[in-house]
């Protein structure tokens, strides 16, 4: 790891002062990604600033229908957190399966959608559930959030402080994992709102998206058979060691498949 | 530049205190710093777990940290598991467990299943093998193939609970 100051911000002020001080600076909660990205000196930040540990950023409540998450929630937080599981179960189980328990331990919500990448799987849970992000400057909707591969919309400075989860009818995530990583190589959460349908994918594109084919045939009739003649194309798929883009394509289907079926006891034989 | 600060922590029961630099790892603290080297590194890429230790009581990755994330913290590895008694050292339940079930064989990743393997069971006392498997993931062992590394939490757990 190259050379550089750590700062412990006492509030969201400080750490947003430090960040404007120190144009190199790195913001740091859980650091399950950063810290393994500096040990490789893929990254050389002149200063850490952390902020995992601020307690306004760690709250998780709900609001009638709204649940709202604090940005450096952990996932085993979230995991086992009884409002949560209460409100939105898909929601709880999505973060169990990220990383393994070590990793749920220290990694946050707000790390993992705030760098974006596009196997990680809290991306396809704020934009499949049409959360809004919450920041120190404004509220952004999840369809305008994520702009591709470790690309957001968040300004130079801008933290994300919380999302803000509509509860949803019924949802459920279907995950493939990399066996070794952990990381989705193909996830797909299935949202019913109760006003529409969104199928939000991660894993399997530059960055998460949403199957809008699928979105309007599981409005039609919310069923395993609605999915008869549909197929995601490969093209602009994701392509690596572990799988090609015919792959993944088909991968989206199943898990899209699985995760219905999951929600409404349909049996996929 | 090479900026020193001081971290202050208690690690097994005692406080430790030593001035390092800010880029330094938790687990390089732990062995290099503080002189306890049954926290071992197996990797470089945060994958192996065999750094595994709890930090103000949950299982995290000492190598994925830095030191002075863990100012003030509250630490156990491996060598704080074990009970001074008049008798001599006695040793945790998930240890004993690992002997008798023969979950090892290098014992390289030894520490770190253990010490996953007790957060696992103070949160889920009761485990099933799939719930033991899951806890696990944070965890490669090269040698055994993990099943008898199963049977010893399995093991471990009754005796936590009490029920052997």
């Amino acid at each position: 790891m190259y050379q550089l100051s750590y700062l412990k911000a006492s509030s969201l002020a400080q750490a947003g002062q430090w960040l404007a001080a120190h144009p190199e600076a790195k913001l740091l909660a859980g650091g399950m990604t950063l810290i393994p990205t500096l040990k490789q000196r893929l990254a050389q930040p002149s200063h850490l600033v952390d902020i995992g540990n601020l307690a306004e950023l760690r709250a998780i409540r709900r609001d009638r229908a709204t649940l709202v998450v604090g940005a450096a929630a952990r996932h085993a937080e979230v995991a086992s957190s009884g409002v949560v599981r209460e409100a939105i179960p898909a929601l709880a189980a999505l973060a169990n399966q990220i990383g393994d328990p070590a990793v749920r331990n220290m990694g946050t919500i707000g790390g993992s959608v705030a760098n974006n990448d596009p196997a990680a799987d809290y991306p396809a849970a704020v934009l499949g559930l049409n959360a809004t992000v919450v920041t120190t400057t404004r509220e952004i909707a999840a369809d305008d959030f994520f702009q591709g591969m470790f690309t957001t919309a968040l300004a130079e400075g801008e933290i994300v402080t919380a999302f803000k989860f509509p509860v949803p009818k019924r949802a459920h995530y279907a995950k493939f994992p990399h066996p070794a990583s952990g990381y989705a190589m193909t996830g797909v959460l299935v949202v019913d709102t109760g006003a529409g349908v969104r199928v939000a994918v991660t894993g399997a594109g530059a960055g998460v998206f949403r199957w809008q084919a699928a979105e309007e045939s599981l409005q039609a009739s919310f069923s395993v058979a609605s999915f008869k003649a549909l197929q995601h194309s490969a093209d602009g798929l994701n392509e690596d060691m572990h799988a090609d883009a015919r792959y993944r394509a088909n991968l989206i289907n199943v898990m899209t498949k699985r995760a219905v079926a999951a929600i409404t006891g349909e049996s996929l034989l | 530049m090479s900026n020193l600060n001081r971290v202050t922590l208690t690690l097994n029961g005692k406080t430790v205190s030593h001035d390092v630099e800010d880029r330094t790892l938790l687990v390089d603290f732990i062995r290099d710093h503080a002189g306890f080297t049954g926290t071992h590194v197996g990797c470089d890429t945060s994958q192996c777990g065999c750094c595994t230790i709890h930090m103000d009581g949950r299982a995290i990755k000492s190598c994925s940290l830095l030191a002075i994330q863990a100012q003030g913290a509250t630490l156990t590895t491996i060598e704080g598991l074990a009970k001074q008694t008049a008798t001599g050292l006695e040793l945790h339940p998930m240890q004993q467990a690992f002997s008798d079930c023969h979950g090892l064989q290098c014992g390289f990743c030894t520490p770190g299943m253990i010490m996953a393997a007790v957060d696992l069971v103070k949160h889920c006392p009761n485990p099933s093998r799939e719930e033991i498997i899951h806890g696990l993931e944070g965890n490669l062992c090269r040698c055994t193939g993990y099943v008898n590394i199963i049977k010893a939490i399995d093991q471990g757990a009754k005796v936590m609970r009490g029920a052997v």
